[in-house]
């Protein structure tokens, strides 16, 4: 798993408190990782830190999977 | 009880006479406080008689690049903004029909959209430390209305819808958001009236007599302290019974 990967599956562990083995590739926030909309913002606010980026509401929206965040910031950073 | 020993609090309109007296008891329970206003010389005043724990932070509500910067320079000057009180206003009085697009607009723009932005600028801070108070200073015409003070009612009636909608969302962090609305407090602001106003004003409050800027600064400590964590969405009308709602 690529740095990123790792970076990304840290802050998504220690901000919904799941396993880490939960935290898959099509895993998606809301439907199987029991975040509410209110915590999909604070993870894009934590992504946007932790990697020095601007996350876009548009594009947050489209970020539903722990892949899906993957894939935008490695395209992004 | 109420000790607010290691917040830190952003007052607005801290150069006038409530948003001073707020800051004042806020500081006397220990919090840091941040001190904002458009006139400088009576914040530096105030921080003066406050002595340590107190930063001046002087910005034009009206400014909304200065509003966004605000929130940021109060962070960075007290290290975070446990609690912020929307305290500053303007009112640009006349009736409806005679009433300037700019009388509408600077009155909105100021008392409401920059409460507002301010919000949205301390939540993030305040959601990643799970605690935080937003208050709104509305007013008993926000309720109730008052011929020509459309624009003025109107605005500090969207804060107490707006207060309600935030409270909501951010309920389930330990972020709570109320209003406090004044009736008749003696300030600035009300020595404008006439004799003959402020009679007819003190006939309608069971109280006898108008409030002073103390009753709404006690107020505030209150929704500010750790005791009142249960209460969010609610608004404290504190007007003497004027208007009972």
């Amino acid at each position: 798993m690529s740095d990123i990967a790792n970076r990304v599956k840290k802050i998504v562990v220690e901000h919904l408190g799941v396993e880490e083995d939960k935290v898959t590739e099509n895993a998606s926030f809301i439907d199987d990782l029991g975040a509410d909309s209110l915590d999909t913002v604070e993870l894009v606010m934590a992504f946007e830190e932790e990697f020095g980026i601007e996350i876009p509401d548009d594009a947050a929206e489209t970020i539903q999977t722990f892949g899906d965040a993957v894939k935008f910031i490695s395209e992004a950073a | 009880m109420f000790d607010l020993t290691g917040k830190s609090a952003l007052v607005t309109g801290a150069s006038g006479g409530i948003g001073g007296e707020i800051a004042r008891q806020l500081h006397a329970r220990g919090a840091n406080v941040g001190l904002s206003g458009t006139r400088a010389a009576p914040l530096q005043a105030l921080a003066e008689e406050l002595g340590p724990r107190a930063h001046v932070l002087p910005c034009d509500l009206s400014d909304f690049a200065a509003v966004d910067a605000l929130a940021r320079q109060a962070a960075e000057a007290m290290g975070a903004v446990d609690i912020l009180v929307n305290n500053a206003g303007i009112t640009r009085d006349g009736l409806l029909m005679r009433m300037s697009d700019e009388d509408w607009q600077q009155v909105i723009d100021v008392n409401l959209t920059s409460a507002f932005r301010l919000s949205r600028g301390v939540l993030r801070g305040m959601m990643k430390a799970r605690w935080g108070r937003i208050i709104y200073i509305t007013s008993v015409v926000g309720i109730a209305g008052n011929g020509g003070q459309a624009n003025y009612a109107a605005a500090k009636a969207g804060m107490v819808g707006l207060s309600k909608s935030l409270a909501q969302e951010v309920a389930s962090r330990n972020v709570t958001v109320n209003c406090i609305a004044p009736g008749f407090i003696s300030t600035a602001m009300t020595e404008k009236l006439t004799d003959e106003q402020k009679e007819k004003i003190l006939v309608e409050i069971p109280a006898g007599a108008m409030g002073v800027p103390a009753d709404i600064a006690a107020a505030t400590v209150y929704l500010a302290s750790p005791e009142a964590s249960y209460v969010t969405g609610a608004t404290l009308h504190v007007n003497g019974g004027m208007t009972m709602i």
